[in-house]
């Protein structure tokens, strides 16, 4: 079988059920794939050798009634994972080695899974294309010098050239889904509290959020139900019984109602996001959905309240990165203070330093109800308008991004250019809600685009089964001629 | 609002963090546009909105105060930079 790697997730749980193939023969082959990686710059550690030894262990005698079995999987360096490096895309802790599991990953490999590697991403996950890893940045499978998007930069890449069968990311504004419209691949970021936030490195804690990346919305709904659980040591985990996602994933979608948000449409725009969007909207018609106009009228304050919201936390979460008990350390100083400046001068990037500097303003002494209590009154009003639009609609109908994959390099020196790529899936961390990326057709490069649907609190599946709908009548393929291989 | 030098060296005193006199400038330029950006919420009138303390619709569970983990001192200190014997090592802070 030549084509293993880019055969689905689904699929190759499905051969190894059947015993029509070995879990050694299916990580062989993503291996190979892995070791002409080089181009893409998508793996920080590779976990080859002992992901070798893991298959040929579940082969000898394999447990067969997982999810998961036998699947070698790469995840997103954001995990903490026991015994292996976890960098989080930092100098910082760049030989940083977790004594414990991250909760997602433990339910993974519960599951039948095992790691395959850790995937580059933005560092501490902040960055729209992947260019703030220490690490380097990372390549976009579909043209050469193109970002994947971010912050699961490393993730989407993966997944997309066929180097992991599914992958797991983090979403804090938009993370997972915008890197996922970037690479024509499918990512969910699922309602705050659904998947325990126990072992992810923090970046902004009230809207962290981990969730699965996968080539089909099927794959999509069996990771979540692998991932999804409730976690005593994750304080704001939601106490609910486990639902089996991917049993009842059905694409009968009929008289559910779709919202179609008027402020999501911007000026800037290019006219092929507008026709992909109102493309959208007939093939749910045509699915026996029903289309209705709908008003988000906060959408647009967004944006600026995530830039006070997330660097407050973020200032807070990373105060503890001060080289005395994990990470880096600099040499350079003359006392315990100087230690401490050096240490974080010198351990993060750009980016993550001129957020903690945003975030340490915004809740500094005087200034603090100015930003930071302001911002959450309006994080307050855009709830509201999401609460009062799902009092008519079963979920709602977005583009992902307002543009395609970008060239490295492009927005680099302009931070607000840089975030407004995140302008359609802030608003769903700030209201905690579940939302979906699928590729939707490409643009004039050929370059993926998606489309985001947007669901209530804790309907994922019915999130999935629309998305799952749509996916089919959408039918979206994605040739790439592997030019990082050659 | 612009942030000028005296600021940013204010913030990074507070955020323990030295920023390199070189690029004062620059970050001083990328805040203030930042904050320029920010200050669109200053449009909105929220005098009668509560702030949003948690998106989750339940309660903060609370749990017995009891100890579940420990004894790991030789593993949790394998990740330190510098350490001796069981102890982390910092600069000396006391005369």
């Amino acid at each position: 079988m030549t084509d293993i790697c880019k055969k689905s997730l689904t699929e190759l749980v499905r051969l190894i059920k059947k015993k029509e193939i070995k879990s050694e023969e299916i990580t062989q082959s993503f291996i190979k794939n892995i070791n002409n990686d080089k181009k893409l710059n998508t793996f920080i550690t590779n976990c080859s050798e002992e992901a070798l030894n893991k298959a040929k262990n579940f082969d000898k005698s394999p447990k067969l009634d997982t999810l998961l079995p036998g699947v070698p999987i790469a995840v997103k360096d954001l995990f903490c994972t026991e015994g292996v490096k976890t960098t989080a895309g930092s100098k910082m802790l760049e030989n940083f080695v977790p004594n414990y599991e991250s909760t997602i990953t433990n339910n993974l490999w519960n599951e039948g899974a095992f790691l395959l590697g850790k995937l580059n991403c933005d560092e501490y996950a902040m960055g729209s294309s992947n260019e703030t890893s220490y690490f380097g940045n990372v390549t976009n499978p579909i043209a050469e010098n193109t970002v994947p998007g971010g912050s699961s930069g490393g993730s989407a890449s993966a997944l997309a050239a066929d180097l992991t069968p599914a992958t797991i990311g983090t979403d804090t504004g938009g993370s997972i889904r915008q890197p996922a419209s970037f690479t024509g691949t499918v990512g969910l970021k699922p309602t705050y509290g659904l998947c325990s936030r126990w072992g992810i490195v923090a970046f902004a804690s009230s809207l962290d959020q981990a969730g699965p990346m996968t080539k089909t919305v099927e794959d999509c709904s069996l990771m979540l139900e692998a991932m999804a659980s409730f976690d005593k040591k994750d304080s704001t985990s939601i106490n609910k019984k486990k639902e089996n996602y991917s049993k009842n994933l059905t694409d009968n979608i009929k008289g559910l109602k779709i919202g179609i948000p008027k402020e999501y449409r911007v000026d800037s725009m290019p006219n092929e996001i507008d026709k992909l969007w109102e493309n959208g909207k007939n093939l749910l018609k045509d699915s026996g959905a029903e289309i209705v106009d709908i008003s988000l009228p906060n959408t647009k304050y967004a944006l600026p309240t995530y830039y006070i919201v997330a660097p407050a936390e973020a200032s807070s979460n990373l105060a503890r990165y001060d080289g005395v008990k994990y990470g880096f350390r600099s040499t350079k100083g003359n006392n315990l203070i100087e230690m401490y400046e050096n240490t974080r001068s010198e351990g993060f990037g750009d980016e993550v330093k001129r957020r903690i500097l945003i975030g340490t303003y915004v809740l500094s002494s005087g200034y603090y109800d100015a930003y930071y209590i302001k911002a959450q009154k309006v994080r307050q009003l855009i709830k509201n308008d999401f609460d009062q639009s799902f009092k008519k609609v079963d979920a709602i109908l977005t583009p992902s991004t307002p543009n395609s994959a970008f060239k490295i390099g492009e927005k680099k020196d302009d931070p607000i250019s840089m975030y407004l790529n995140d302008i359609f899936t802030v608003p769903v961390n700030l209201a905690g809600l579940p939302a979906i990326s699928i590729p939707a057709g490409t643009d004039n490069n050929n370059y993926p685009l998606g489309l985001q649907l947007i669901g209530k609190p804790l309907h994922e599946q019915k999130l999935l089964n629309i998305a799952y709908a749509t996916e089919k009548k959408i039918n979206f393929k994605q040739h790439l001629n592997r030019w990082w291989e050659k | 609002m612009s942030i000028d030098k005296d600021k940013i060296k204010h913030i990074s005193k507070l955020a323990r963090i030295s920023v390199d006199e070189k690029k004062i400038d620059g970050l001083a330029k990328d805040l203030s546009s930042i904050f320029k950006f920010i200050e669109q919420l200053n449009e909105l009138n929220t005098d009668k909105v509560e702030p949003l303390t948690s998106i989750l619709n339940e309660p903060l569970r609370s749990r017995k105060d009891e100890v579940t983990d420990g004894k790991i001192r030789e593993k949790i200190l394998e990740n330190s930079p510098q350490k001796n014997e069981e102890f982390f090592v910092v600069p000396k802070v006391i005369e």
